[in-house]
């Protein structure tokens, strides 16, 4: 109320007429004010239709983000099979040109420290032993190539110490479900390091001796072989390949290995093996071989038409941390080739190895050993050895090796007492 | 031309005493795995975290984003690859109850240790579980030929385990 209409109350009729005339206005605009306010509510509330288009947009546009997750999950899919891909191509065991080729290798060093006993120098020498690299390639499911290069002694050429040879090139074909042919350079089956000789999958930092110089591993040959299982638990290998060839006056079989160098193919020599894996950690192996003539149609010392029959025989068992190894291998030379060296008709060995894991890093060995190149002289020709040592695996393809050997060997003979140390790994 | 007859009798003879084939494809190992009933596919990723203990396992050989795996209530089905010597073993595994129910060797390429193929090897691998620090909780022996096979196929039974603690489906 206005300080004018106050005034206006205590005066006349036409007073109260213009307080009802003030009063009127005051109500008529506040009814005009109320009525825009409703219209201004009305607007901000959509109608039905509105809304429904409302939903009709959110629902399209629920489609599409739908869509694009698909999308996006099918690229994310993609992408990872690519990757995965690629990785596969690249996986352990590598690759250089694609997936189906892989490298891998071996190596050894190895620190020997022997006493001779007998008269002569004693060996102190450190020498990395052995560098082998593994080329393979998978054709097709059934057929393959396996290859293994090597350097020895580091050093090859003329007049030095070391050699490069191919150790292993052949095409296996699966020609039937448990059967393969295998035709090339070949490692012969026949004893237990022979095929099997990773550094860290066997105790002590040089190979046995028995397998050397009697077996003798590494052996290898050019020629075919098949092998397969004949029933489960059973298998077996039938090779027939170039043979052995003394040369220049020669006995040892060990010095007899050609290599498949320009190799004398004139006498074969053809092998047969039965192997027995049914029980889980038990080996047991049977190798007959046959060589028709280890003077390769040849004369020497008036000796020829020397042929050669080897049996050997090994078995190997694990059973929780234990395991024991046991071989035997024995050689009937003709007798002419007594003519070349007496008593080398009959060249054998023998060892045991009992070892025992403590844990994935740590296990100890021992190992007894007798071989003889010259056992058909009935003297005293017969070397023996005992070691005993350790491995320890830094991971589980590659060890340190320690050992401590003690020869005995006849009279005259060298006879190396002393320690070895060494290291291996394979990839 | 002795020796040629010689060679042929021999191939003959390999032939007729070929035994069956040990090796299983992926859809009989999954249908020994978990009869007629299809399971679902999955996948894990293998991310950081899982990363560390994958490495460790198999020695960085599993270079993959991802291990698709077959399940159907709590039980997993693997199937693994993993190089023995030179080429890949491929090595099927069921897990239930966190333990190896049953372990196949599917395909094997290398051309030496094949034994690891014969149930007298891979029984042993029948209810094995994972120790704390990944490794097997029973001692596995080996076949002396292919020591190298049973280390690819000890790690596969390892990761597979790993993994599988890594799912929905492990207790």
């Amino acid at each position: 109320m206005t300080v004018d209409t106050r005034k206006r109350l205590g005066k006349s009729p036409l007073v109260l007429i213009e307080i009802v005339r003030d009063a009127r206005v005051l109500f008529i605009s506040g009814l005009i004010a109320l009525n825009m306010l409703s219209i201004n509510c009305a607007a901000a509330t959509p109608s039905i239709d509105e809304m429904w288009q409302v939903i009709q947009q959110q629902q399209a546009e629920i489609k599409m983000l739908k869509s694009r997750l698909v999308e996006t999950e099918s690229k994310t899919e993609a992408t990872a099979e690519a990757i995965d891909l690629v990785a596969e191509s690249t996986a352990s065991g590598g690759s250089l040109l694609g997936g189906n080729t892989v490298i891998g290798g071996y190596g050894e060093m190895h620190y020997n420290n022997l006493e001779n006993q007998a008269d002569g120098s004693d060996k102190s020498a450190m020498d990395f032993h052995r560098f082998v690299l593994f080329f393979g390639h998978q054709f097709t499911d059934s057929v393959r190539f396996f290859s293994e290069l090597e350097v020895e002694h580091s050093i090859a050429g003329d007049g030095k110490v070391g050699e490069v040879e191919l150790e292993q090139a052949f095409i296996e074909w699966d020609y039937s479900p448990e059967q393969k042919l295998t035709a090339g350079l070949f490692l012969l089956p026949v004893g237990i390091l022979n095929e099997t000789h990773e550094p860290e999958t066997f105790y002590g930092v040089e190979r046995n001796n028995v397998e050397k110089n009697i077996v003798p591993a590494t052996w290898w040959e050019g020629g075919a072989s098949l092998s397969g299982e004949i029933t489960q638990g059973w298998s077996y290998n039938v090779a027939v390949t170039t043979g052995l060839f003394l040369k220049g006056g020669k006995y040892k079989v060990r010095d007899g290995r050609q290599k498949v160098g320009k190799a004398n193919a004139e006498d074969l020599a053809y092998t047969g093996r039965i192997k027995y894996t049914g029980s889980a950690g038990l080996e047991l192996g049977l190798t007959f071989q046959y060589q028709s003539d280890l003077l390769q149609s040849m004369t020497v010392s008036g000796a020829d038409d020397v042929d050669a029959t080897l049996i050997e025989a090994h078995a190997a068992y694990q059973s929780g941390p234990f395991m024991f190894r046991a071989l035997y291998a024995t050689w009937d030379i003709d007798d002419d080739i007594n003519l070349i060296k007496a008593g080398a008709d009959e060249q054998t060995g023998w060892y045991l190895e009992p070892s025992y894991r403590f844990s994935p890093e740590w296990g100890v060995f021992a190992r007894y050993e007798r071989w003889d190149n010259t056992a058909g002289a009935g003297t005293n020709s017969e070397m023996t050895q005992f070691d005993i040592g350790f491995n320890y695996w830094l991971t589980e393809r590659v060890a340190i090796k320690m050992d401590y050997q003690d020869q005995d060997a006849p009279n005259g003979s060298k006879e190396e007492d002393g320690f070895n140390l060494g290291i291996g790994w394979s990839f | 031309m002795k020796k040629v007859l010689v060679a042929g009798i021999l191939l003959l003879i390999t032939c007729l005493v070929s035994a069956k084939g040990a090796y299983m494809t992926s859809s009989e190992f999954l249908e020994k795995a978990f009869g007629s009933e299809a399971p679902k596919i999955q996948a894990i990723w293998i991310k950081e975290e899982l990363k560390k203990v994958v490495h460790k396992i198999t020695l960085g050989s599993l270079k993959k984003l991802r291990v698709k795996y077959w399940v159907k209530d709590d039980r997993t089905a693997w199937i693994l690859e993993e190089v023995g010597k030179e080429l890949p073993i491929t090595i099927g595994v069921v897990i239930e109850n966190d333990e190896i129910v049953n372990l196949e060797i599917l395909t094997f390429r290398e051309s030496r240790g094949g034994e690891v193929r014969y149930p007298s090897f891979t029984n042993q691998f029948s209810s094995l579980r994972l120790e704390k620090d990944h490794s097997l909780n029973k001692h596995i022996d080996g076949v002396t030929g292919a020591t190298l096979s049973v280390r690819a196929v000890k790690k596969v039974a390892r990761l597979a385990l790993y993994l599988h603690s890594r799912t929905p489906a492990a207790s």
